[in-house]
């Protein structure tokens, strides 16, 4: 006898006392021997059970007395062979992340051990270059933060009246931002599963958007009925130029048309109404999206910059990208007269042509507003200003 | 198939055979052994057709090995067990009852009715009934045949019998102590419901047969490469560990006396190997 030896009292296999054995043992060579003691009355035939599963031996202990072990367990070799070849899965300090992950790190953790083998899930968005930035940890933090509840952060009470004109200007508007907000949902979601888990923060901040957007949808829902029972038009046009963006499978340039040019585009528009607007819910709703959707663009902004400091042949992509959404919607009306009328008459706030003409106004200012800052974003991922303008100029009438 | 290649039988006593038997012919074909498989119903037929020659290797439950050796001793043929898992060896099996019975000692059980697993179950049936009947105790048996051809693989016969223990439909129960640690695991079993009446010596399970008629070099190459499975190579660690084992052993015969002496009790088989039992139909 080497001495080794465990006391499991009164608990059982059954209960938990596989711990103690597994503990006890695991330091031990092979062949070593530890007695065990015990007094559970199931102990005998679970022992024997236990140590063949686990490829442990188990020998008879000698009757010396009562109080002496149950038996010997003679150390196999178990199931250490588990962890033969086991290797990290990436580094866990804080947005260090690799190049390359491979597809056997599958859903594990970054930075788990990994038992050697298992399936190969196929992330075809595996490439740090392609879907990784810096600034993702802190902006999914930031997200994470954010978030509102649309039940509270909203005022739905807060008594305003409205001529029903302008009141049915505001339905057409939010029929509208609906619509975009679908598609803003649906296009981050269909990457998320194609993200290899390693770039975990990214996931994480996709998710939140797609969290975002779903909120975005139900505030804009509920104040196009707040007031009423029936929504405002879809035009083919919006939805053939919304459509265009859900068909680019390529992540980059998915993420250049929707966040860099559309959201970024939306800000714009979500900040005319929180100026605009003639009732305190929908400045405040057109607000608290404005937020999220500024950090949509941010992130858009962030990582295609980064991509196109270490692939310089992207901007080329981008610029084909921009062409080609324009030609496919050469044939299309554009933006939804019907939202363009009413976001002109929601900004006048009543007929009068003196408020008609300043509302016209204040809506040229937000195409300029829109084509300012998209052409500011395109030169911040490298296009020399005459390119950006001329790029700016070929997005979509439609805004998203 | 081809003629050179060493064909296996297993009985798909659950999907996961499927994966365990189709994991272990890639790496063995990978490792150069010409091999395939093909899936049984019931350890009768599989048996039936080792000792025809069909397959050349079964993997055998301990009482298919028992009546593989009668039918192929009686065929004028030989089969050996070749391997069997490092799990195969020193299995008992008990006969619990509530622990709040008066029974007391298994003399107590005389006249009562025992659950047991399937009527051709060694571990859940056979065995702990012919230990009982070598003590000289007489009883009722309660069977619960669930998955009969499956030669007790399901464990589901035991299982009811461990609810009916629990019901009072039953005064004890037999199963095996694998399945009685399982059972209070799971919960089915509430820790300290049972007490232990009797166990059984230690016998051993389930073996590789080969008959006499396989090529012997295919044999020795297959018996070569299963010995080699490491439980360190996470190419074959998932059917391993779906099989119950780390390793494969030398095979050995000794541990099937208790069911060889229990087929006979009860007259399961006839000495040529022929089914003898009467409600036994897989």
């Amino acid at each position: 006898m080497t001495g080794h030896r465990v006391d499991l009292a009164g608990l059982g296999l059954d209960r938990g006392g596989h711990l103690l054995l597994r503990r006890a043992l695991a330091p031990l060579p092979r062949g070593a021997r530890l007695s065990v003691y015990g007094y559970d009355p199931a102990l005998r035939v679970h022992l024997p059970a236990w140590c063949r599963t686990e490829g442990h031996r188990l020998e008879p202990a000698e009757p010396t007395s009562a109080r002496g072990p149950v038996a010997i367990v003679v150390r196999g070799e178990g199931r250490d062979g588990q962890w033969a070849g086991a290797s990290r899965a990436g580094s866990s300090r804080r947005g260090e992340v690799e190049k390359a992950p491979p597809a056997r790190w599958g859903l594990a953790a970054r930075g788990a051990r990994l038992e050697e083998g298992g399936p190969e899930p196929y992330f075809d968005l595996d490439d740090r270059d392609l879907v990784w930035s810096k600034v993702a940890p802190r902006l999914y933090a930031h997200a994470a933060a954010r978030q509102w509840d649309p039940g509270t952060a909203v005022d739905w009470d807060e008594p305003f009246e409205l001529p029903p004109d302008v009141e049915a200007a505001v339905v057409q508007v939010m029929t509208y931002l609906v619509e975009n907000e679908q598609a803003a949902l649906v296009v981050p979601a269909r990457f998320l599963g194609r993200i290899h888990p390693h770039f975990r923060e990214v996931v994480q901040l996709l998710a939140v958007q797609v969290a975002d957007e779903a909120r975005h949808l139900e505030v804009f829902t509920r104040r196009a009925l707040l007031r009423g029972e029936t929504l405002g038009s879809s035009s083919v046009g919006g939805r053939a130029s919304l459509f265009t963006v859900l068909e680019e499978s390529d992540f980059a340039l998915s993420s250049f048309l929707l966040s860099v040019l559309g959201e970024g585009s939306f800000v714009n528009l979500l900040d005319f109404l929180v100026t605009h607007a003639p009732d305190p819910v929908t400045r405040r709703i057109a607000w608290l999206a404005m937020q999220d959707e500024r950090r949509h663009v941010l992130f858009g902004v962030s990582h295609l910059a980064e991509q196109s400091a270490v692939d310089p042949r992207l901007r080329d992509r981008l610029r084909a990208a921009i062409e080609r959404r324009s030609d496919a919607l050469r044939d299309t009306a554009g933006l939804n007269a019907d939202v363009f009328d009413a976001l002109l008459l929601l900004s006048a706030g009543s007929w009068r042509p003196e408020a008609i003409e300043a509302g016209y106004a204040h809506v040229q200012r937000l195409r300029h507003a829109m084509d300012e800052g998209r052409r500011r974003r395109l030169e911040r991922l490298g296009f020399p200003a005459d390119e950006a303008a001329e790029l700016s100029a070929l997005h979509t009438q439609n805004f998203m | 198939m081809t003629t050179e290649s060493l064909l296996l039988g297993a009985v798909a006593y659950d999907p996961k055979v499927v994966t365990i038997w189709t994991g272990f012919r890639d790496w063995l074909r990978e490792h150069g052994l010409p091999f395939d498989y093909v899936l049984y119903s019931n350890y009768e037929r599989q048996v039936e057709d080792l000792v025809a020659g069909r397959i050349q290797v079964a993997w055998n439950s301990p009482l298919a090995w028992v009546r593989a050796r009668r039918l192929a001793a009686a065929a004028g043929r030989t089969v050996r067990a070749v391997l069997m898992r490092d799990t195969d060896r020193d299995l008992t099996s008990v006969v619990v009852v509530r622990a709040d019975s008066g029974i007391g000692q298994v003399s107590g059980l005389d006249g009562r009715v025992v659950g047991t697993g399937a009527v051709d179950s060694p571990q859940g049936t056979l065995i702990p009934l012919a230990q009982l009947a070598g003590l000289g105790v007489k009883v009722n048996v309660r069977r619960f045949d669930v998955g009969v051809g499956l030669h007790g693989d399901h464990i589901g016969g035991e299982r009811d019998a461990v609810r009916a223990l629990l019901a009072g439909e039953v005064d004890a129960a037999a199963m095996l102590d694998g399945s009685h640690l399982t059972f209070t695991r799971e919960g089915l079993l509430p820790s300290g419901s049972t007490r232990v009446l009797a166990q059984t010596e230690p016998y051993d399970h389930c073996n590789m047969s080969a008959v006499d008629l396989a090529p012997s070099a295919l044999v020795d190459r297959f018996e070569a490469l299963l010995r080699g499975m490491s439980y360190d190579d996470a190419a074959v660690r998932p059917p391993l560990d779906l099989e119950g084992l780390t390793r494969w052993v030398s095979g050995r015969t000794d541990g099937y006396r208790a069911l060889e002496a229990a087929v006979e009790l009860f007259g399961f088989y006839g000495p040529a190997g022929e089914p003898a039992m009467p409600d036994y139909s897989p």
